[in-house]
């Protein structure tokens, strides 16, 4: 009888495109609404992610997430180097300044100094130029958004804009800056220009900053756990250290405590998921409806429950399968049709992708028992009423 | 006559249904007692809402009744239990409806194979069965048309060959031909006769169309949820 409940499915071939488009539209904002939530979330720690080398983080107790910025006393970096564990720990500035451009225009954007002689928390990707020209004097390397947006060079109001590259000149607080390099890197949240150049030239070009160490990045030795480390060096110097893990969760946890983010985007994510299952599970009902009278002609023809039951699940795992592969099909092609632009982009993870399809099997499943409970109490007199 | 022949193919006594309870009560069935002999046609008439759908529904095990007996080839549907009685209701008896009651998306031959499926044929048996059992009928060659292709005639034709493609003991039609023209009701019923009571069989039908009385082997009159007459029809001649 199962193939006899795939035919009843394909034999009308409008309602199973019908179902089949339900089903992959409901999993389109399901898959789509959540991969931008997280990636949204996941950015507010981007800059973490970024700098994989270091495997701790000290900071002014102040400081809540990495986009905080309550710099130090440079003689804290030598402390913590004296802390029993501490493999190595380098200088890292961070901090919002105002550039200059070539027209005379100005723009924010985010300054990162990165130790003079190792360049740890330097861009991973270099599209032009290498890491090692930021010893170049004045050498400063921009990242590729902010170099065609708010940084790119326009002759005129109307021009179009000109990404700038290698050989251009910014000016930070009257200091002249040379474009030596174009990186690639994590858009920030508020997806600034980042600029990047050593600590000693930044301490330069942030001319107004009395203190100027906004983190120390450290590497725990061998064998020593990150965390029993940091936990070492916030009882020793009174400063903040995380593991890289724990400054994630912190910094997450900060950005969704202080902002609406989450309330906001996850309502709408909230919102899609409801409608997203209410049709997937209305469709597939009234499908089984549309056929209550015909699983009533198989119960009276001797089809026993466990047959009927077995026919509705697999129409709805069917359906629930292609209709979820099409959209999140779609969805993946969408995404990646439209990746590169500017501001927050969806990521497909396997775990969404996992959490999506298992929502729309569960509901697809739930209208079908719903669906089968009704052609199992029905009264099989009804197949002879008109 | 072989012996099993003197076991009724159905025996109902004192057989009561009522629908619904307290002000939406309705009694549908008042204490019947019928008998339907092995190779009989037997007719079941009355005014509508006498309870004739009730009543064949009992007969075919697909209605609990509230009181009284109810018997098939000797065998109390009652006392099966609800799995057993439907896997009884697949084997014996075969259905034929008013409203043909065929799986619009499925083809002529998905249709009539059904029983066979259903009581665990193989697929390549049941459509060689169904398509032998579809010539029968006089559609020869329709196998893969979807039901919606074919007239009413061709369509109860249809759904005569899927009542009968389980060669089943009993088999139970509510006015089959009552959505049919003169002709064609004539034809099916021809057909019914040949196909069901020349092979030993039972048939029972409620119908109103007195156009096809002469069929019967016995007349059931019904009204008020009550058998009022058990009478020999006009076919009685033939057959005897
Ligand atoms: N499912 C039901 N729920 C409630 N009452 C019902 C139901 N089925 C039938 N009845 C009632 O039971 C009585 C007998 O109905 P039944 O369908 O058996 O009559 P019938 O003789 O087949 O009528 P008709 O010739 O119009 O088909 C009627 O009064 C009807 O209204
Ligand atoms: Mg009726």
């Amino acid at each position: 009888m199962f193939h006899i409940a795939l035919k009843m499915l394909f034999g009308d071939p409008g309602k199973y495109l019908g179902i089949i488009t339900a089903i992959a539209l409901s999993s389109v904002i399901m898959v789509q609404q959540p991969a931008m939530l997280v990636d949204m979330l996941s950015q507010t720690y981007g800059t973490i992610s970024d700098i994989s080398l270091p495997d701790i983080w000290v900071m002014d107790p102040g400081v809540k997430s990495v986009d905080d910025s309550k710099p130090i006393q440079d003689t804290q970096l030598y402390r913590v180097r004296g802390v029993r564990g501490v493999e190595w720990a380098v200088p890292f500035y961070k901090g919002m300044q105002k550039v200059r451009l070539e027209n005379g225009e100005s723009a924010m954007c985010q300054l990162v100094g990165l130790d003079d002689s190792t360049l740890i928390g330097g861009p991973a990707v270099m599209l032009k130029g290498r890491l090692a020209d930021l010893h170049i004097p004045d050498g400063v390397i921009v990242d590729e958004s902010g170099a065609r947006g708010r940084l790119a060079k326009r002759a005129c109001e109307e021009c179009p804009p000109v990404p700038i590259g290698v050989g251009d000149i910014l000016e930070f607080n009257d200091t002249r800056a040379l474009v030596v390099g174009v990186a690639r890197s994590t858009p920030s949240f508020m997806s600034q220009p980042v600029v990047f150049t050593t600590y000693s030239r930044a301490k330069t070009l942030a001319l107004s900053e009395r203190k100027m160490l906004s983190f120390v990045l450290a590497k725990a030795k061998q064998g020593e756990a990150p965390e029993a480390v940091a936990r070492r060096i916030s009882a020793e110097t009174g400063l903040t250290a995380y593991s890289s893990e724990e400054f994630k969760q912190a910094s997450l946890e900060h950005i969704v405590k202080h902002t609406n983010i989450l309330v906001n985007i996850g309502f709408v994510v909230l919102i899609g998921f409801v409608v997203g299952t209410a049709v997937t599970g209305q469709i597939f009902y009234n499908f089984t409806l549309d056929n209550l009278r015909y699983f009533g002609v198989f119960k009276a023809m001797g089809a026993s429950d466990r047959t009927l039951l077995g026919m509705i699940l697999l129409q709805a795992l069917l359906v629930g399968f292609v209709g979820f592969g099409f959209g999140a099909g779609a969805t993946a092609a969408f995404m990646h049709a439209t990746a590169g632009g500017p501001g927050p982009q969806a990521k497909l993870t396997w775990q969404l992708l996992l959490g999506s399809g298992g929502a729309v099997m569960f509901i697809v499943l739930l209208a079908a028992f719903i669906s089968a409970r009704k052609v199992l109490r029905l009264e099989t007199a009804v197949v002879f009423k008109a | 006559m072989e012996p099993t022949n003197l076991i009724p193919a159905v025996s109902c006594s004192g057989v009561t249904k009522a629908y619904g309870s307290g002000d939406t009560r309705t009694v549908a069935l008042r204490g019947v007692d019928l008998e339907v002999r092995q190779g009989e046609l037997l007719m079941l008439v009355g005014p509508s809402g006498c309870g004739k759908t009730t009543l064949i529904s009992v007969m075919a095990g697909i209605l609990d009744q509230d009181a009284g007996q109810c018997s098939l080839f000797g065998q109390d549907m009652k006392r099966l239990t609800p799995a057993q009685r439907t896997a009884f209701r697949g084997r014996r008896i075969g259905f034929v409806f008013q409203a043909f009651n065929l799986v619009p998306t499925l083809t002529v031959a998905d249709n009539i194979s059904l029983p066979l499926l259903i009581n665990g044929s193989p697929r390549r048996q049941a459509r060689e069965r169904s398509i032998a059992c579809l010539a029968e009928v006089g559609l020869a060659g329709r196998e893969d048309a979807m039901p919606s292709e074919l007239s009413g005639g061709q369509q109860q034709r249809v759904a005569i060959a899927r009542a009968l493609v389980h060669e089943p003991d009993l088999v139970v039609c509510d006015e089959p031909t009552s959505a049919l023209d003169h002709t064609t009701g004539l034809a099916v019923m021809d057909m019914l006769k040949n196909l069901v009571v020349r092979g030993g069989r039972s048939l029972v039908i409620v119908t109103h169309d007195s156009r096809i009385f002469h069929y019967a082997d016995t007349m059931a009159h019904m009204d008020d949820g009550r058998i009022e007459s058990v009478r020999p029809g006009a076919a009685t001649g033939e057959h005897s």
